[in-house]
């Protein structure tokens, strides 16, 4: 689903990532630890290209969305984000949060849309009116409906990344990342949230997160792997990533966190 | 006081039998259609100015535009209204073969020169808002130019809503220099009916309140119009 093929990462002068290889199957949940400050979020920040890779390639639906020329915001349509600190629309209800993108991206392509279906011709309120739908749906899926037309500034930090992460799943993307989706949450809220992805990933969705949860790594996750001195320094199935780290960097980190 | 008395009076008269009010109903008309729709142009070029100053720069064109906004921004901001109302009212505007009244240059100038102003206003509103509302756009798809119009640039207004405010004040205060070229504005009105009656006391006093209370009703809208956007920051 996503090849990644040397992908390197400059700020300035300072090398974060020095050649990263992995490829993302359909359906594999990674887990991406390490230190802080090795380059777990922008390794995440460059599949999506919210960071600019300065070398190597990402293959994702056929083209190397690396590229500065291919359309971006075409194939972020289909690679969701979910951030440790939710950036959820403040200006939206959640309601909006969680249509916006879906309807205005259909929106725009409606013309293209009545050509080719000349018997389904649709107008924007009828697009309006599914996505709606579709919203209410994924709220009651997480037992928020009736927060529909609250404004973010008034959830919990557990209800944000919630909805954040239904956000992401209305665009029915093939994959989704997350960065530290609990990290910013008191401990309370942690269980609804990482429930959530579980469910996500017992759906079959094709994830990879940058987590500090080690018990999900463990747990969910069908593959881990530690970057360390901006190179994938181990890879392997959670039993043995966990039970038995090769690298003396990952055995000494492991030491520490668990 | 007998004096002043006769003063009122004789203002009175002008004003209400020799039908000053519509001269100074007309000046008003005057001065609130340019500081309003200087405004409205205001932020119109204001907001492209900001937009192209936080674009990304590594390419080209954004750094050019980026200049040209700069330079736009220095000029308006580095000449006083009035040279730029003279300015393009007896040479741009002339040279060019553009004919137009004295009120729509003014317009057009009080546009372009609180462009500039409010071009820095919302650049500093945009910085205010937190970088991850544009991550959150771009994350699931949506171009710069939609986040910046549907997510970005509503909350930058919001935090900017006060000081749009004041600059509306200062425009209908600058108005008070059109007559340069040629707009009857409110002080212009006024100045009519004191030549007329050879008596300024009054009709000066009376242009000054009615400024007061033109701005001091803008203030009390502005408050109203905070409150009511405010909604999306409490809790309910
Ligand atoms: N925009 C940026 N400009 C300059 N340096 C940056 C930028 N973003 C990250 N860095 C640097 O890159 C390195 C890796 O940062 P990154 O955020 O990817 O680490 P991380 O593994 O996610 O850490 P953490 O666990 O603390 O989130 C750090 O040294 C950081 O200072
Ligand atoms: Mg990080």
């Amino acid at each position: 689903m996503i090849d990644v093929i040397n992908l390197r990462k400059s700020f300035g002068n300072i090398e974060v990532l020095k050649g990263i290889d992995i490829t993302i199957n359909k359906g594999d949940i990674v887990a991406v630890i390490g230190a802080s400050g090795s380059g777990k979020s922008t390794f995440l920040r460059c599949l999506n290209c919210m960071e600019d890779p300065t070398g190597g390639s990402i293959m994702f639906r056929g083209v190397d969305i690396a590229d500065m020329k291919v359309d971006i915001n075409e194939h972020r349509q289909h690679m969701g984000m979910v951030f440790q600190h939710f950036n959820l629309f403040n200006n939206k209800t959640v309601l909006q949060n969680i249509m916006l993108a879906p309807v205005h991206v259909r929106c725009k392509a409606l013309k293209k849309w009545n050509k080719e279906n000349p018997d389904n011709q649709k107008t924007k309120k009828d697009i309006k009116t599914e996505e709606k739908e579709r919203a209410m749906a994924l709220l009651k899926r997480i037992g928020l409906e009736e927060k529909a037309d609250a404004y973010p500034s008034t959830l919990s930090g557990g209800q944000k990344q919630r909805i954040a992460i239904i956000r992401s799943l209305a665009m029915n993307p093939d994959v989704i990342l997350f960065d530290e989706p609990t990290s910013a949450l008191d401990p309370e809220m942690v269980g609804e949230v990482l429930e959530l992805m579980k469910e996500l990933a017992n759906e079959g969705m094709t994830m990879v997160v940058v987590t500090h949860e080690m018990g999900f790594a463990k747990e969910v996750a069908n593959r881990v792997v530690f970057i360390d001195e901006g190179v994938i320094k181990e890879e392997n199935e959670p039993r043995e990533f966990f039970e038995n780290p090769k690298d003396p960097r990952l055995q000494d980190f492991l030491a520490k966190v668990l | 006081m007998g004096n002043f008395d006769k003063k009122i009076d004789r203002f009175l008269e002008i004003f209400i039998e020799q039908n000053g009010y519509v001269t100074v109903l007309e000046g008003l008309k005057n001065t609130l259609t340019i500081a309003i729709v200087g405004l409205i142009i205001g932020i119109l070029i204001g907001t492209l100015i900001a937009t192209v100053r936080v674009l990304p720069k590594y390419k080209l064109l954004p750094r050019v535009l980026n200049g040209i906004c700069s330079f736009y921004v220095e000029l308006f901001r580095g000449t006083p209204m009035v040279v730029q109302l003279l300015i393009f009212y007896y040479v741009l505007f002339p040279i060019m073969g553009i004919k137009m009244d004295g009120v729509e240059v003014s317009m057009m100038v009080f546009g372009l020169n609180s462009g500039a102003y409010i071009s820095e206003i919302m650049r500093s509103g945009i910085q205010s808002v937190d970088i991850g509302q544009m991550e959150g756009g771009r994350s699931v798809g949506l171009s710069f130019g939609t986040t910046m119009m549907k997510i970005v640039i509503p909350q930058a207004v919001k935090n900017i809503l006060p000081t749009l405010g004041n600059e509306f004040i200062a425009l209908i205060k600058e108005t008070s220099v059109v007559s340069f070229v040629g707009a009857a504005d409110l002080y212009k009105a006024f100045n009519v009916i004191g030549s007329n009656s050879y008596e300024f006391m009054v009709p000066y006093i009376v242009m000054a309140l009615i400024y007061i209370v033109l701005v001091l009703i803008i203030s009390f809208a502005i408050r109203l119009m905070e409150r009511s956007l405010g909604k999306s920051d409490r809790r309910n």
